[in-house]
């Protein structure tokens, strides 16, 4: 998402880029405005025991113990992204130790010290944000820690600091080559001042940052023995099926729960306000018991919703003006004199996040405390959770964060939370909550449907003089950040439809909040931009075709202000033969984008069948995301959002019927699978920028390619997701 | 009902009703938790284990079915030569993102190698088509299966 829409809210959300060599007054302040990233306090770190004392903590993501290990402790969680690597490399670069030294902690829930300066200074982990929020934090961190340590061993040794370096976990006096590891200064370290001045390391002399490190989760995921949420174990510890009300907002009328307890391996019934679980010694128990209940539903007034209702309601709203997002030059008179004027409505649907690792937590609550084991995003807002349901205060709720088998943005709303410490007050041990695939999909918070409206002026030589763009749907900040939605305005709903990067002189963009009865929105892999982007890319294909122009030409035309944006636009065209012939049926389209920090152009080249199935045969990718942590982490995110980004293309949609979700399994809410998947091309471009969000623009720029391709292919203008073959067929 | 199962070379009683999926059994009972639910109904290939060599969707095979065959499970399928070769392609080739579904994968192609050596584009398609990646790893899957197929240059073929 994006920073601004943050920072309005709170002018202190920002942190100020910290400079090198600042004084410690000034550090200190500068930390307090980044949400008090970093601790500077020297602490003896005694939660572990005996162990832990004399333990070298400079700061809350570094600990090193004389017996040689180094903990760093990572603010942000991994959910595929990379940031279990990229995060230690960060750290790792300026404490100068090997990958190899290090051992990795899930932070505890701690807004204060992990607090993501990018995101109000909360514990969150969304928004393509991990890189940009902490890149400068965990290096100071990392620095702080060497200095300590360079001054420990000067003062060992009676001699200079500056005749001293250090180099993979020791300091080294030069003169001499006498060498101390970092074990062996630990005691002394935890002793002496914070350092007046850290300065930290020209990018020129980087040894791990910029490197294809590899993985360090890596192992661990290839030989089971990962842990994610859903892999807890505690001694004595039961787990439930649960079932929710099929219709949002309905409640439990009655069950009849005779038959379930006779299941062997059932012992309990947890009958909730809207829901029932049953908890069991394992789950095919628990499975078993809940098909056998008995349930009557009082379904509430959410009882008749369907589809077609929401999208007339947003229809009606989308035509009566919005809250102005944008508003440069005179759009009316400008659309007044125009040559041609060109309207469109384009429709995104609801959509599922389907995250492999299906909802789940593990919930002890006992009378003075509650343990919660769970993979969140947001470790801050589950322990909330937790406490409010328990009634217990915030300190009394432990939350043990784990791996995420997919976050998507799912993972940001502690709904799953909530449920399983609703079940878990009822039950006297340790209760594992896992939701069916079905319950995962019906019981989502989902991508809000999208209704946009529209319209450009365009002058004789066909370029755009005027630009309007209308969003209407429903706002996610209102509910999940509401002191971010200000005056009837959501900045994620027009995110990346408010700048595009194109000259447009005359552009009004608009925001109409229209809520679907009963049904929660939520972030989705690309959050604002992935609609927008295939919202305005496509439009500005249907421009050029109106000007009969060719798409890049069009482009490059209206990108002489936005040259990072005009070079990867070239380097994409040209990386996949832009303009080379392909056969009948095929096409090849293209997208140019700048969000979340990064600048991104694809081509996408599809075959559309005579029955209209689609196939994306190729994804030719150009990337200009700044400063590069790790380039084969940035490879690998574009290479799974594209096919993210492809899946929801060519069949996400979820739609209602009589108040409930109709899709239940991945039979019925497909996924790309392998013999579908293109071939996708990374080419990255150097650059000393500062670095760019990297986990959901290949996510956002490969829909408008693919439809735009369609286009090329077929001359059929795609205006509503996910692509319906019926309407491509030519037979 | 109690029932005596073979899991990677180790013999367990579990005591639980003949219709319990094995992948409960395998996890809930027994504590082997590298095999992953997804789905519940084999359309995702997360709780892909071999019973004797074969691949099998864990989450549908009813534990009376089981009978006294072999299961191996991702935990113990490095013990294999082509498990190994598997395994060993998806960290050369930084497969994992999320990782949920690796072992499910890894456990499909493993017994892909082991049929056949020398997986051309359409038999991976035909095996790993059942295992979904909602992270998008599927070219860097194919591409781990074809390094693992490659014979052992260090060793001389």
């Amino acid at each position: 998402m994006d920073i601004r829409a943050f920072a309005r809210f709170d002018p202190n959300v920002l942190a100020k880029p910290l400079q090198n060599g600042v004084s410690r007054r000034a550090f200190l302040k500068a930390g307090a405005a980044a949400g008090g990233g970093l601790l500077l306090s020297f602490t003896l770190d005694c939660e572990e025991g005996d162990a832990a004392v004399g333990a070298f903590a400079p700061n809350a993501f570094i600990r090193i113990d004389r017996g040689g290990a180094v903990a760093l402790v990572m603010p942000q969680v991994e959910m595929g992204q990379g940031t279990y690597t990229s995060m230690p490399m960060l750290i790792a670069e300026e404490l100068d130790v090997e990958l190899s030294q290090v051992r990795l902690e899930h932070a505890p829930p701690n807004d204060k010290l992990y607090g993501n300066p990018i995101l109000g200074s909360s514990q969150t982990t969304g928004g393509s944000t991990s890189v940009r929020a902490f890149w400068e934090p965990l290096r100071r961190a990392g620095a702080v820690g060497r200095n300590l340590l360079i001054a420990a061993a000067a003062q060992t040794w009676g001699v200079e600091t500056n005749a001293c370096n250090a180099e993979k976990g020791e300091v080294i006096h030069v003169p001499t080559g006498r060498r101390l590891s970092y074990t062996n200064l630990v005691d002394v370290a935890a002793t002496l001042p914070v350092p007046e001045k850290v300065t930290l390391k020209d990018p020129k002399d980087f040894k791990l940052i910029g490197t294809s490190v590899k993985r360090l989760d890596a192992p661990e995921k290839v030989n089971g023995t990962a842990q994610y949420g859903i892999d807890v174990r505690i001694p004595g510890m039961k787990v439930a099926a649960v079932a929710a009300c099929p219709v949002f907002g309905g409640k439990l009328e009655s069950v009849d729960d005779s038959k379930a307890k006779t299941v062997k391996g059932v012992v309990q019934i947890v009958h909730l306000e809207d829901a029932v679980a049953v908890v069991a010694d394992h789950m095919a128990a628990a499975k078993k018991g809940l098909a056998a209940l008995d349930i009557k539903w009082n379904e509430g007034q959410n009882a008749a919703v369907g589809t077609t209702d929401i999208i007339a309601q947003l229809d009606a709203a989308s035509k009566n003006p919005g809250v102005v997002a944008r508003k440069d030059g005179d759009v009316e008179k400008a659309m007044a004199g125009a040559t041609k004027k060109v309207e469109a409505i384009y429709q995104v649907p609801f959509l599922a996040h389907a995250a492999m690792e299906p909802m789940n937590c593990t919930v002890h609550v006992r009378n003075d405390g509650c343990d919660v084991w769970v993979g969140t995003q947001v470790a801050t807002r589950a322990q909330r959770a937790a406490a409010e349901v328990t009634g217990l205060p915030l300190e009394k709720v432990q939350v043990h964060n784990h791996l995420l088998g997919g976050g998507f943005g799912r993972r940001l709303d502690i709904d799953g939370v909530t449920r399983a410490v609703q079940i878990a007050k009822q039950v006297s041990v340790a209760v594992k909550v896992i939701w069916s695939r079905e319950e995962d999909i019906q019981h989502d918070l989902y991508r809000p449907y999208y209704y946009d409206r529209l319209a450009a002026g365009l002058d004789e030589q066909g370029m755009p003089v005027a630009w309007t763009d209308r969003v209407t749907a429903s706002s996610i900040l209102a509910r999940w950040l509401p002191v971010a939605f200000k005056n009837g305005f959501d900045r994620d709903a027009v995110e990346g439809a408010v700048r595009p990067p194109y000259t447009l002189p005359n552009i009004q963009v608009e925001y109409v909040r229209q809520e679907p009865p009963g049904i929660p929105t939520a972030f989705w892999r690309g959050v604002g931009p992935t609609h927008n982007i295939f919202v305005v890319e496509s439009f500005i294909d249907e421009l050029a075709a109106a000007a009969n122009k060719d798409p890049v030409d069009y482009r490059r035309a209206l990108l002489d202000n936005s040259p990072r944006a005009k070079a990867v636009l070239e380097l994409a065209a040209e990386k996949s033969g832009w303009g080379q012939k392909l056969p009948p049926g095929s096409g090849r389209g293209i997208s140019v984008q700048f969000v979340f920090g990064s600048y991104m152009s694809q081509v996408a080249e599809v075959a559309v069948a005579k029955d209209g199935g689609v196939r994306v045969q190729r994804v030719v990718c150009a990337v200009d995301c700044g400063m590069v942590v790790n380039p084969d982490t940035v490879k690998a995110q574009i290479e799974g959002g594209i096919i993210f980004g492809i899946t929801a293309a060519l069949y996400g949609q979820i739609t209602l019927k009589n108040g409930r979700v109709e899709q239940s399994n991945f039979d019925n809410y497909q996924m790309l699978r392998i013999n579908e998947a293109p071939v996708v091309e990374v080419h990255l471009i150097k650059s000393t920028e500062a670095p760019g969000g990297i986990g959901e623009p290949g996510t956002a720029a490969v829909s408008p390619a693919v439809a735009n391709a369609i286009f090329a292919a077929t001359g059929k203008r795609i205006r509503k997701l996910p692509i319906n073959p019926s309407e491509l067929r030519s037979v | 009902m109690s029932y005596r199962v073979k899991v990677n070379g180790m013999d367990h009683v579990v005591d639980v009703d003949g219709d319990a999926p094995l992948l409960w059994v395998l996890r809930d009972v027994l504590g082997l938790t590298g095999t992953k639910f997804g789905c519940g109904m084999a359309l995702c290939g997360a709780c892909t284990v071999h019973i004797d060599g074969q691949p099998a969707r864990s989450c549908i095979t009813p534990i009376e079915s089981v009978g006294s065959a072999a299961i191996t499970t991702i935990e113990a399928i490095g013990d294999t030569p082509t498990g190994k070769k598997i395994q060993d392609a998806w960290l050369d080739l930084e497969v994992v993102q999320c990782g949920y579904c690796q072992s499910g994968q890894i456990m499909t192609a493993s017994a892909l190698l082991a049929s056949n050596p020398q997986p051309d584009d359409t038999a991976i398609d035909d095996a790993m088509g059942g295992n979904i990646c909602r992270c998008g790893t599927y070219s860097r899957i194919r591409a781990a299966i074809k390094q693992a197929a490659q014979p052992d240059t260090r060793r001389g073929g």
